[in-house]
């Protein structure tokens, strides 16, 4: 089966350590993720403003690739690209004035009336594949490791485009049950990291940052498990900085939803690319004796 | 803070402005403060977001825009989706930001942004930072 893929730009660049075990994974799984063609930037965030249409050209644009395949629903992974590719689209389901405005607009695109549905691979795995089937394929069930679910802001917010129960999702916890790990519930899971305030105020993201990690640490988590490149940079990068200020904090590993999928599926760290993480995950994961066995497989 | 209230600043442009760009009823709130309460964001401001709200329909357009809180806002919606009216202050938010910025008033330039943090950062930040913060 193949799945039309929205990558985005940061998978490209700073996270193709999100990007190659999604794509080996689905493989794994039967599916084949196909980047579409000519695809561009979403525009990150999604336009609040009511009189401002040009920034929805960039999240339609892309939207319209993928109906020139003949598909009707995008996988993306990264939770801004999800938040704005699905806001863009329900603007243009729902709102014909503003529909007929950007149609007219891109006068050398086809129209556009939402036929598309995007979906985040989270959902392909809970609906398309299957808890059930995707234990049955786990090679190295991650038994003992406690991982916190973070969801941070965009895959559950605003509620029209959440991915699951906005004030109790559970698909981050289930996917971790599913490949043999404990997940660890602590009440900031949906808690913002800071986001792109990191341009403006860098120096406020570590506070931020803190109350989400120590948090989770404070709860029996021993890494993060995470889906959005924006929060594994603000949640990571000043780790070293809060080990100075902070007695006995020693850092947490962050993972990428796909990494452990990966791992699990028993695709190894040159699949998983743990080498671009923060929090020094293969220390954990070798204390737990799940490197050592992924490479003898 | 003292400030007067008027029926000049009542019926202001600015008034008028941030309810056409946000599309929002700014007389829905009932000033709960859920919004406050809610945003993670709050310890850096120096209004909370309850008050923005008031303080646009009041049309006290100084006082919100010599404040630093629209520009510490994440967009993060914890205030849209816990607000009981339904009232999405996320929107207000963006438009008295683009009052600035429309202005050409920037509030980060490209060029604030060191070449080392330019490197650094994941290409959604600088593209949402520079999207919310410069014209």
């Amino acid at each position: 089966m193949s799945l039309a893929y929205y990558p985005g730009c940061t998978l490209k660049t700073k996270a193709k350590n999100l990007e190659e075990p999604a794509i080996a994974s689905m493989e794994v799984l039967g599916s084949r993720l196909e980047e579409i063609p000519r695809w561009n930037c979403c525009g990150a965030v999604y336009s609040l403003a009511d009189d401002d249409l040009i920034h929805q050209v960039a999240p339609v644009r892309n939207l319209i690739r993928v109906k020139e395949q003949g598909k009707n629903e995008v996988v993306t992974l990264c939770s801004f690209c999800l938040n704005t590719l699905k806001r863009a689209n329900l603007l243009m389901k729902e709102d014909a004035e503003k529909r007929g405005t950007l149609n007219s607009f891109m006068d050398e695109e086809i129209d556009y009336g939402g036929e598309v549905e995007v979906v985040h691979l989270l959902e392909v795995l809970k609906d398309q594949v299957g808890w059930e089937a995707l234990a049955q394929k786990v090679k190295l069930p991650l038994r003992g490791l406690r991982v916190a679910p973070y969801y941070g802001c965009t895959l559950l917010r605003p509620r029209e485009v959440a991915i699951d129960d906005v004030e109790k999702p559970t698909i981050l916890q289930e996917l971790l049950e599913a490949v043999g790990a404990t997940p660890v519930d602590f009440p900031e899971f949906a808690e913002c990291c800071g986001s792109y305030q990191i341009v403006s105020s860098p120096d406020d993201i570590p506070k931020y940052a803190w109350h989400i990690l120590n948090s989770a640490l404070t709860h029996g988590a021993e890494a993060l498990v995470l889906t959005c490149p924006l929060c594994d940079y603000n949640l990571g990068q000043g780790q070293k900085e809060l080990m100075k200020k902070h007695d006995g904090f020693d850092g947490v590993p962050l993972f990428y939803f796909t990494q452990l999928l990966a791992l699990a599926l028993g695709l190894g760290p040159q699949v998983c690319h743990f080498e671009l993480n923060y929090g020094e995950p293969e220390l954990l994961l070798r204390e737990k004796n799940l490197l050592p066995r992924v490479e003898a497989l | 803070m003292s400030a007067t209230i008027s029926s000049k600043t009542l019926g202001s442009e600015f008034v008028r402005k941030v309810k056409e760009i946000s599309g929002q009823n700014l007389h829905l709130c009932y000033q709960c403060g859920l919004c406050s309460g809610n945003c993670p964001m709050v310890s850096s401001m120096d209004l909370p977001p309850r008050q923005v709200i008031e303080l646009a329909r009041l049309g006290l357009e100084e006082e919100i825009t010599s404040s630093r809180t629209v520009w510490t806002c994440a967009s993060c919606l914890a205030c849209t989706v816990n607000c009981p009216r339904g009232f999405d202050l996320s929107k207000v938010m963006e438009a008295i930001r683009l009052l600035t910025l429309r202005k050409n008033v920037d509030h980060l330039r490209p060029e604030d942004i060191s070449p080392q943090e330019r490197c650094a950062l994941p290409q959604l930040a600088m593209v949402g930072g520079l999207r919310k913060f410069s014209g």
